[in-house]
């Protein structure tokens, strides 16, 4: 491994992607999004919805009996004691938009990998590029650093930004440093990186069987599919994403990781990219 | 010394159909070596094949004494190529091209500036080193591909068609820095091309390939030989020659083959050894000789000629 030419790659390609708009753009308005807008609707405007409707906090008691009762011991030991304001802010952004920030790595880092290994081929900059003494693995190591850096990065400073967003909008409600719940930090430390590799790693093997950044980045979107099957099982109360679970779950995507590393390792050699039919 | 490329039954398919088929040939070191085929012949196939790019199905082809096939990192090294696409990343500027490729060739960080300038200024784009290449004219983007080509003082190089798309005064100048590349440096220069002008003018040795078949090789005149079988020298006398003196020359024993057109005789020999023979013959039986041409052949007539007996 040669670690100069590695960063020399990652570098390029995080310049040639600084340069298209379409490639980064979903990068800071997602982010954007579910870090501000969405906070601010349920702490700002959720409140205030429920001051002017007198039934709805009775209303939203009777439904908590019947939730505590169905939800799983250790969320209902979490909720413990709240108020409905607090309920409905621990469930909607503490809960149902985790999986948000599992998908915003994944996509980041699949739509940078796209645009680095199909995008030269698109663009026919990849000849060049084989031509250069540079061994198969380094090049394919510097587009994957490419991707995961900027991945992590994203991923990182929404949760940041969203930390603040909700300890600020939300201490008229919950009047305390509530944010993050002991779930987030095992998800955003272990089960986020691990997200991004595989939206990476599926990105860089659809490409290798597709000529064009469209047809991969549209691809990589059935990606988003277990995120989202993640998150309808935990609203429905089918399943608590606690601790133990985003453990375990990240083993599993980390395993997974392995697998499909090996695979396009094997893919991304010279040989196979100019054996293969354009 | 060794052949700085030598290729043995070297065959390429794809899905079953040759792309590279049985070609066999060398190259010698500081030779100019031109490739002429058609579009489809197998010539930039056969660029990737000689860098490692590419698995041979059969055969072998080694440069600098190393095998392409296993020793590609290596053989890149010594190598550059200018791809037939120049392959230029437009949205980096030109600079940051160069930048780039060099650290890929492992060009020393503190030489790489320096060296950067240099061919900047060589191929006049020192004034556009900060634009980017998306702007440029096709003209000046072969140049920036050449420039590329040559960041890390390359033994080898390959030339994939390189003046295709560019007006004649651009061809020709980079034709011109072609012949100054080999001429200065000594360096060994394998040209993929379909213009015979182009070839004839830069290079010394000569193959000719279509549907991955190498049909000929050699010099210009060694091919001529080959394909016509002996010379042709065309004579011009004053005053034309006579019936006797024309079955005069049919009967001398270097002639093979006799044409007349008027003035002018044209007489087959086995080679040019034989052509003071010829003439002291007609002479003898009384023909006042003007002219004397043994003639050549342009790569064009060769060209056509070796497709021709191919189909
Ligand atoms: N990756 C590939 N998959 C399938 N066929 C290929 C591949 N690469 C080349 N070929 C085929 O091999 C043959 C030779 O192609 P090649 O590009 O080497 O020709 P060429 O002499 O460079 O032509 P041109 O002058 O058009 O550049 C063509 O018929 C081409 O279609
Ligand atoms: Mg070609």
């Amino acid at each position: 491994m040669n670690w100069r030419i590695i960063r020399a790659i990652a570098w390029k390609d995080l310049q040639e992607v600084r340069q298209n708009r379409m490639a980064w753009s979903p990068m800071l308005i997602l982010p954007i999004i579910f870090c501000i807008i969405i906070p601010g609707i349920v702490l700002v405007g959720g409140p205030s919805l429920m001051a002017s409707d007198p039934n709805a906090g009775t209303d939203m008691m009777d439904d908590m009996q019947m939730l505590m009762g169905i939800l799983p011991p250790d969320l209902a030991a979490q909720i413990q004691g709240m108020n409905g304001a607090q309920v409905v802010a621990y469930f909607v952004l503490a809960l149902m938009f985790a999986p948000m920030f599992l998908i915003m790595p994944l996509m980041t880092s699949s739509v940078i990998g796209a645009e680095s290994f199909v995008g030269e081929k698109e663009r026919k900059t990849i000849e060049a590029l084989l031509y250069t003494p540079a061994s198969d693995r380094d090049l394919f190591f510097g587009k994957l650093l490419a991707a995961v850096v900027p991945a992590l990065l994203v991923a990182w400073g929404s949760f940041l930004l969203y930390t603040l967003v909700l300890n600020t909008l939300g201490w008229p409600i919950m009047g305390r440093i509530w944010f993050p719940t002991p779930a987030w930090l095992p998800m955003m430390l272990w089960l986020a990186p691990a997200f991004a590799l595989l939206g990476l790693l599926a990105s860089i093997l659809i490409s290798s069987r597709v000529n064009s950044f469209m047809e991969a980045y549209q691809l990589t979107g059935i990606l988003v599919i277990p995120v989202v099957l993640l998150m309808v099982g935990q609203v429905s109360g089918l399943l608590y994403v606690g601790p133990s679970l985003i453990f375990g779950l990240g083993l599993v995507v980390w395993l997974v990781n392995l697998g499909l590393l090996a695979l396009a390792l094997r893919v991304f050699s010279r040989k196979a990219l100019f054996g293969a039919s354009p | 010394m060794t052949p700085t490329i030598q290729v043995d039954s070297l065959t390429r398919t794809f899905k079953g159909r040759p792309a590279v088929d049985q070609v066999s040939f060398r190259v010698e070191p500081g030779e100019v070596f031109g490739l002429l085929g058609p579009n489809g012949a197998g010539k930039t196939t056969l660029v990737r094949l000689l860098n490692g790019l590419l698995e041979p199905t059969g055969g072998t082809a080694t440069v600098f004494g190393m095998d392409a096939a296993t020793q590609g990192e290596a053989i890149r090294k010594r190598t550059g190529v200018l791809t037939e696409t120049p392959s230029l990343y437009e949205r980096l500027p030109a600079i940051e091209n160069l930048r780039f490729f060099g650290t890929m060739y492992g060009v020393p960080a503190n030489e790489l500036g320096p060296r950067i300038n240099q061919l900047l200024t060589f191929f006049e784009l020192d004034a556009r080193g900060h634009d980017r290449p998306g702007g440029f004219s096709k003209g000046m983007k072969q140049r920036l591909a050449l420039a590329r080509a040559l960041l890390h003082n390359p033994e080898l190089l390959f030339f994939d068609e390189p003046t295709s798309g560019l007006d004649p005064e651009a061809a020709r100048s980079v034709d011109d820095l072609i012949a100054r590349l080999s001429r200065e440096s000594g360096r060994t220069i394998m040209l993929c091309t379909h213009n015979l002008e182009e070839a004839q003018r830069l290079c010394s040795r000569i193959g000719v390939i279509n549907r991955g078949k190498l049909l000929a090789f050699g010099t210009p005149a060694e091919l001529a030989r080959d394909l016509w079988q002996g010379t042709w020298v065309d004579v011009t006398l004053n005053p034309a020659p006579t019936t006797e003196l024309i079955q005069a020359v049919k009967g001398l024993s270097v002639a093979l083959n006799t044409q007349v057109a008027g003035e002018h005789l044209a007489v087959q020999v086995e080679s040019p050894k034989n052509i003071p023979a010829l003439i002291a013959g007609i002479v003898n039986a009384g023909g006042q000789i003007m002219k004397v041409l043994p003639r050549e052949y342009s790569l064009e007539e060769i060209y056509f000629k070796v497709q021709e007996g191919e189909s």
